[in-house]
């Protein structure tokens, strides 16, 4: 609360406005008039929205803020178990432990931030109708929201590495771009299915096998030199491959740097991005009718 | 002259039927398609309905525009477009200022959060700063009178606390143009007043306000122009005292002696009924030009029969806006019933005291049957009745919820010494 009430002085935010004084009211004509300046201009109500859901998440749980590392550990400690140990995957000469640890901590946030951006416009459908606010901070701040978990997440995951004798490298500044990566694709495929499921409320139930199946898509149980050499480039169109390999290469130094995969990657995420945009966007303008 | 805040031209909006409840599965697309495979290049086709017709308006700066009509009649359409909740489907619009909108009291609380927070919250998603919040953090507590509740979480909080805190975080912003929807219709008196002061400043402070409401009250305390929305269109528009003149002489057309012949009906027909008129009337049965909650009302009815049929009930039924039977009226609770032979027509008068439903509309059916022998006629909706809240029953002015407004006394007193338990709430 603290730092609520001891804000800093800043310019007042136009009050739903914008940066202009005038606003000019009309129908839907374009598809491509996307007001990322406007959303820049609501950054304070992303603020808040991001404020909110961190702050709602775990008020009423009895460990609150525990559950955070609680749920990766849990992960890891069960992949350790069954694919490290009983199925005897390979992990690249990484200990079982900070191989899936440091693959879960991403795929987490992924998955986490997939999930919520895709239900955020429909949780926030009474908010929708009743006020007004450039709708794309919604997911905006969904994806945003779940980078707190990432941290503290990812504090366990330096804590651990320590412990097994495994430094940072000068591969670690490879870190901040990867997350970046996983946001992008978060936010990018959450446009579509938020917009989705305004539209259709099935996307609700499809969601949590989409994340299963795309997490054995991702190396996160096993290691990608698993996947023959000549399909690499398409295992590499999955944007979490990139990411979650180079996480466990930008934490260990071990392995090597990912490369064209990242590449790859890279350019889906920006076409799904783009897509995402449009297609919400097209979405925005009737969804305080639809939702 | 100044020039218009507000300035729109011809702004319309066409809804799809039921699109507002509808929730779409898949399922349904599926279905459709497999059975007609073609249609999936075709938009499906859905009825429509303009919700809001060709509606051109101009405000002034400094101007408090009140936006009265029937349940229906586009009002809330036309805000959502102003405050861009929602697109125009044609037309355009143009505000030159700082707006802000007021549909919901509570808009963005969350019951999870406290009320400290919640201010912040709902603060920031009305429009305002976070500075500017901080800087009116005490006064919004003092106006909502929660000093001491504002570190509980809002689920804590009773129904009044909550609408408290949520208006004195709405009236505290200071936009340039301020759109409200119906948002005075809560909270106790007190606080009611308390709202339509705080909104009075608003207005003399020279700021903008388009205001819906259906209370007349409201409307003749604050506005200084009126325009009376009708199926979607401007209808009126010009000074209060003549548009709420206007809107209570409408509402008693529709109640007024009507033509039966064409409404839908069921039953076998051996007799119709023909006509109906509502008349209010005032305590001491003089006719009244409008029908207010408590008035007596007069209802006649006339009846053509065709067939003779067996002594029957004769019911008349008042439906509220949801459907549900506030009121049913009949001969048979009298120990009285109607026989008629082909031929004969008849006229029956119902008197009906002191109508305490709330302000409201209400659709009056009339029945004519055996029980659940036969149904003889039956006419869901024979007229439409308005209890419209005036000065003249400001007793009644507020709309709390609950069907019926009993008449009542009280008499509060505190009893000693349980002082600790009466700070406690």
């Amino acid at each position: 609360m603290a730092s609520l009430t001891a804000s800093t002085p800043s310019a007042p935010l136009p009050l739903h406005s914008g940066a202009s004084a005038t606003i000019r009211i009309e129908p839907p004509r374009s598809l491509f008039e996307v007001r990322l300046r406007e959303v820049w201009a609501y950054r304070e109500l992303l603020y808040f929205f991001v404020w909110r859901d961190v702050k709602v998440r775990y008020k009423q749980t009895a460990i609150g803020v525990l559950w955070v590392i609680l749920q990766p550990v849990l992960n890891m400690l069960v992949f350790t178990l069954f694919f490290g140990r009983l199925a005897k995957l390979p992990s690249d000469g990484l200990p079982y432990p900070v191989f899936y640890f440091a693959a879960l901590i991403p795929w987490t946030y992924f998955s986490y931030s997939l999930q919520s951006t895709t239900n955020v416009v429909v949780e926030n459908q009474r908010l929708i109708t009743k006020v007004y606010f450039p709708r794309l901070i919604l997911p905006v701040s969904a994806a945003l929201s779940g980078l707190v978990d990432f941290a503290i997440g990812f504090v366990v995951l330096s804590i651990f590495c320590f412990a097994y004798g495994i430094l940072p490298t000068l591969a670690a500044f490879w870190l901040p771009v990867l997350l970046l990566l996983a946001l992008f694709t978060a936010l990018g495929v959450g446009l579509w299915l938020s917009a989705l499921n305004a539209l259709y409320r099935d996307v609700r139930y499809v969601i949590p096998f989409l994340v299963q199946f795309w997490m054995f898509a991702s190396p996160v149980a096993y290691p990608s030199s698993l996947v023959p050499a000549r399909w690499r480039w398409l295992y590499g169109l999955n944007p979490m491959a990139g990411v979650i390999d180079g996480f466990r290469w930008a934490i260990t130094g071990r392995g090597h740097a990912p490369g064209l995969l990242l590449l790859a990657s890279a350019s889906a995420v920006a076409l799904v991005l783009l897509g995402g945009l449009f297609y919400f966007n097209r979405m925005e303008s009737s969804v305080a009718d639809r939702v | 002259m100044t020039p218009p805040v507000i300035h729109a031209d011809s702004l319309s909006k066409r809804y799809r039927r039921g699109a507002l409840q509808q929730t779409t599965l898949l399922r349904d697309h599926l279905s459709r398609a497999l059975k007609s495979p073609l249609s999936v290049f075709r938009r499906p086709k859905h009825e429509t309905f303009w919700a809001l017709k060709d509606v051109s308006l101009d405000v002034r700066e400094g101007e408090v525009l009140g936006l009265i009509g029937r349940n229906g009649a586009g009002k809330t359409t036309l805000l959502k477009i102003l405050s861009r909740i929602t697109r125009p489907t044609q037309g355009w619009a143009e505000i030159h200022g700082r707006v802000g909108s007021l549909l919901e009291v509570g808009t963005g609380f969350h019951p999870e959060l406290t009320g400290r927070e919640n201010t912040f919250l709902s603060g920031a998603i009305l429009g305002m700063s976070r500075s500017e919040i901080a800087r009116k953090f005490d006064e919004i507590v003092a106006f909502a009178e929660l000093e001491k509740f504002i570190d509980t979480p809002v689920k804590h909080y009773s129904s009044g606390m909550y609408v408290r805190l949520a208006f004195a975080v709405a009236a505290h912003l200071e936009p340039e143009i301020l759109l409200v929807d119906e948002v005075l219709a809560v909270g106790d008196i007190n606080f009611q007043k308390k709202c339509l002061g705080k909104m009075g400043d608003v207005a003399r402070a020279g700021r903008t306000v388009v205001l819906i409401s259906h209370s007349m009250a409201a409307i003749n305390a604050l506005c200084s122009r009126c325009i009376i929305l009708d199926k979607g269109s401007v209808e009126f528009d010009g000074s209060t005292g003549e548009a709420t003149a206007r809107y209570y002489a409408e509402s008693l057309d529709a109640t007024d002696g009507a033509d039966l012949s064409t409404r839908p009906r069921k039953g076998n027909g051996k007799a119709r009924f023909t006509s109906i008129s509502v008349q209010p009337l005032d305590s001491a049965g003089r006719p009244l030009d409008i029908a207010y909650p408590g008035c007596d009302l007069s209802i006649d009815v006339e009846l053509n029969c065709t067939s003779d049929f067996a002594p029957a009930n004769l019911a008349i039924i008042f439906y509220d806006s949801a459907g549900y039977r506030v009121i049913d009226t009949n001969t048979a609770q009298k120990g009285e019933f109607v026989s008629l032979q082909a031929g004969q027509t008849a006229k029956a008068n119902f008197l009906l005291h002191e109508v305490l439903l709330r302000p409201g509309k209400y659709l009056v059916g009339l029945w004519l049957g055996r029980q659940i022998m036969e149904v003889i006629d039956h006419i869901e909706h024979a007229a439409t009745l308005d209890l419209i809240e005036g000065e003249e029953s400001s007793q009644y002015a507020i709309v709390f919820p609950g069907v019926y407004l009993c008449r009542f006394e009280q008499n509060i007193s505190v009893i000693q010494p349980s002082l600790s338990e009466g700070a406690r709430l």
